[in-house]
């Protein structure tokens, strides 16, 4: 339905479940996409089933300058990038009385800080362009809070107003500034819990399942195609109704 | 017309879509010309690109007029 012939996107964390459906959708419907993470194998691999139009760009975005550097390479693989998908995205859980303050460092730094700083790099050519998608992946946990999470919770809810801002900005460039929340969501970080744990989770969600990496998957396809382009600033709820904000 | 001053004038024409005449060296970008304080970064993007150079956001603060960049770029490149 949604076509992104001759578009480039850039996903990052595209080495986990949900980065790699989300490259894995923008590919099947035209995009050349660069695949970034820390992790090079599975970034290879996903290039391999993709085949063409996909490119390996590793980063570290725990380092200050890997992000300016992250967006030069993408372009220079793909000649622009014209779609910014913000996924990766680290955990350092603890109770907030015993949180320390490098496990809240290092999460603003990763699922925050990094966000804005490969954003505004990719800013530049998405101006001259007058086109451009920049997809935040926050969490349901950003609206709602959870227990162990004071950390990722603040990242993720800094995202949105963060988005709320840019899209401001750039909205009369034809960039839009978009975040996708997932609920739980059934990826190998998920498959670790007990069943006694997930039993518990799917109490709270309406839709009585976890969902898929693709499903989250076509919400970012949606917000980054050109039939989205007068949707801007807003959060997208994928949760099977766990929070309906 | 020094080849700078044209070089600026052409870009502030192609970015504002202003008349050509009114693109003197007293006018100020966002005053005269129409630029919001997006045009005004943007303006700073092109000019660097134009001409190869680098503007530091504390100088790009202090270009106001298309006078301002025909001397800083005059200064810089």
């Amino acid at each position: 339905m949604f076509d992104l012939t001759g578009k480039t996107a850039l996903v990052t964390g595209a080495s986990g479940g949900i980065g790699g459906a989300i490259a894995a959708a923008l590919h099947a419907a035209g995009a050349t996409v660069a695949l970034s993470g820390t992790r090079e194998g599975p970034l290879h691999d996903l290039a391999a089933t993709l085949g063409e139009r996909a490119h390996v760009v590793p980063a570290n975005l725990s380092e200050p300058e890997a992000a300016a550097g992250l967006i030069k390479d993408a372009a220079g693989a793909m000649g622009s990038v014209d779609i910014l998908v913000n996924n990766a995205g680290i955990t350092r859980d603890n109770l907030f009385m015993r949180m320390s303050d490098e496990e809240w460092a290092q999460v603003l730094e990763v699922n925050l800080t990094s966000v804005f700083r490969l954003s505004r790099a990719a800013l530049r050519g998405m101006m001259k362009a007058r086109w451009g998608r920049i997809v935040n992946i926050t969490s349901v946990v950003g609206a709602t809070g959870n227990p162990g999470q004071g950390n990722y919770a603040a990242a993720k809810a800094g995202l949105v107003g963060m988005s709320k801002s840019l899209a401001y900005e750039v909205a009369s460039r034809g960039i839009t500034v978009n975040c996708v929340a997932p609920g739980f969501i059934a990826t190998a970080m998920t498959d670790k819990l007990t069943p006694d744990q997930k039993g518990k989770i799917l109490g709270q969600i309406p839709a009585g399942r976890m969902g898929a990496p693709e499903e989250i998957a076509a919400a970012v396809l949606y917000l980054s195609s050109p039939e989205a382009g007068y949707v801007t600033g807003a959060t997208l709820h994928v949760n099977g109704g766990m929070a309906m904000v | 017309m020094s080849d700078i001053a044209d070089r600026v004038k052409k870009i502030v024409v192609e970015h504002l879509g202003v008349e050509e005449d009114k693109v003197v060296e007293s006018a100020s970008f966002i005053d005269d010309l129409g630029a919001d304080s997006l045009d005004t970064v943007e303006l700073v993007m092109a000019f660097e690109e134009e001409f190869g150079i680098e503007i530091p956001d504390d100088a790009a603060e202090t270009i106001q007029t298309v006078g301002d960049a025909v001397t800083f770029i005059k200064g810089a490149v």
